[in-house]
């Protein structure tokens, strides 16, 4: 019998190694496995290199993260906002290592790397700073940049129910990265509100099929910390 | 001369969306053009985190930390709208199929060249979110800014001096001195402040201007 949900988020990231990368869902607050990431950061590993669209909000999730020292890389599309602080002083200190990434950029080579493409051209970029040195075709009249995907460890990523063959369903927009970074990544773990019996799901809502995802781990309360 | 104060240039961004466009506000001030679209105009709003059909802020205690927009706002959802993952939402900008993108600047070029990501400046941590994708993805980016910084610099300019967001993807600026296109052929005055004349805004930008005849 195939069962994916594991008892406890101590369980879910129980073998995230030192230097693993590790997709982060979430876009602000939103979506943002605040429970699966205080699990890593009571692991005690480092050196690691997340990929997440911002870099912390405030003092949970990711920024509790990098205020841990737990974080030698981001790859992310928008670091600097009112409430960074810790990512900030890191950054300027030369804790941390930054690759800035267009937005859209970062979800298709997220994408990208689900899909078992090579690599993408892209027109997000062409001209300016963050394409410099990257290779350009011009493909019908339009310049376009070549990106390489983007592939992970593991992602960690907050859905809002499973059943125990993974598929997810996600709340509101909360979804954002999930479905993508549960594609890319080797192993893929979602916190959910509620892990559900096995067809209670309806198939056609299905927003990421089960064959993307390897771990499932029911949290309580989806709003619980988000709102805090 | 009165210059227009920002709730005038949202109102005046906002008489050039027309029914039945899909359009995305970028964050900061264009996120106000939404306050001046008429009720009995169906203009769809779709946000890059992943919702199209965006309403309005919700009630004071509806707020709920998983519906926001791209500036991490709370909003509602209207009836008829939907939620996606972050590929698709940029499929939507680099697909070409949201009709018009309204994004704030530090400097558009009379091409359209677009600078609004980074001022470069020693110690400054960069951000570029959306803006690149949604520049040149989109079938028509407006600007929206003042015309002059504060300490009298002209924002419209020959040729950007901070790094670009995008190359010749601008067609229209809406400034509180007047409204411009740009392109290929360079800048024309779409329309301007009472009290203002060609020569005068020739002077303040310091670009090549003609008066947009064609303009309605």
């Amino acid at each position: 019998m195939i069962d994916k949900s594991v008892t406890s988020v101590r369980d879910a990231v129980a073998d995230i190694a030192d230097g693993a990368s590790v997709m982060i869902g979430g876009f602000g607050t939103a979506g943002m496995p605040d429970e699966l990431i205080d699990a890593l950061i009571d692991r005690g590993v480092g050196g690691l290199t997340i990929i997440n669209n911002n870099a912390g909000n405030g003092e949970a999730g990711v920024a509790a993260l990098i205020k841990a020292g737990r974080v030698r890389k981001i790859i992310c599309s928008f670091p600097r906002q009112h409430d960074s602080h810790h990512f900030d002083a890191r950054f300027r200190a030369g804790e941390i290592e930054l690759e800035l990434v267009p937005q859209g950029n970062l979800a298709a080579r997220i994408q990208a790397a689900g899909a078992g493409l090579g690599a993408i051209f892209t027109p997000t970029g062409y001209g300016t700073l963050l394409a410099e040195g990257k290779e350009t075709r011009r493909i019908d009249g339009r310049d376009y940049v070549l990106e390489y995907p983007i592939h992970a460890d593991f992602a960690l990523i907050k859905a809002h129910c499973a059943d125990r063959w993974g598929n997810l369903v996600y709340r509101k927009t909360a979804r954002n990265f999930g479905p993508i970074m549960a594609m890319a990544a080797r192993t893929a773990i979602a916190q959910v509100t509620q892990i559900v019996p096995l067809g209670a799901i309806d198939p056609e809502t299905v927003v990421t099929p089960g064959v993307f995802v390897q771990r499932v781990v029911a949290v309580g309360p989806a709003n619980a910390r988000a709102a805090a | 001369m009165k210059r227009l104060d920002r709730d005038a240039m949202a109102a005046r961004v906002a008489r050039d969306i027309p029914e039945g466009a899909y359009v995305n506000l970028g964050i900061g001030l264009p996120t106000r053009v939404a306050d001046f679209l008429p009720i009995d105009r169906e203009v769809i709003l779709q946000s890059e985190n992943g919702l199209i059909g965006m309403g309005p802020a919700p009630a004071k205690g509806e707020e709920d930390p998983e519906l926001i927009n791209a500036g991490k706002q709370p909003v509602t959802l209207l009836a008829g709208g939907a939620y996606f993952h972050h590929a698709d939402s940029f499929a939507m900008m680099r697909g070409g199929h949201i009709d018009i993108c309204v994004l704030g600047a530090y400097q558009v070029s009379v091409h359209g060249d677009l600078a609004n990501w980074h001022t470069g400046a020693p110690g400054a941590i960069p951000a570029v979110g959306g803006a690149m994708d949604l520049a040149i993805g989109a079938k028509r980016t407006f600007v929206m800014m003042d015309l002059l910084t504060r300490d009298g610099q002209s924002k419209l300019v020959e040729s950007c001096s901070y790094p670009l967001t995008g190359l010749a993807c601008v067609s229209r600026v809406y400034t509180d001195h007047g409204v411009f296109n740009v392109g290929p052929g360079g800048a024309s005055v779409v329309d301007m402040i009472d009290g203002l004349t060609l020569e005068d805004l020739q002077e303040l930008t310091g670009v090549p201007l003609r008066l947009d005849v064609d303009a309605g």
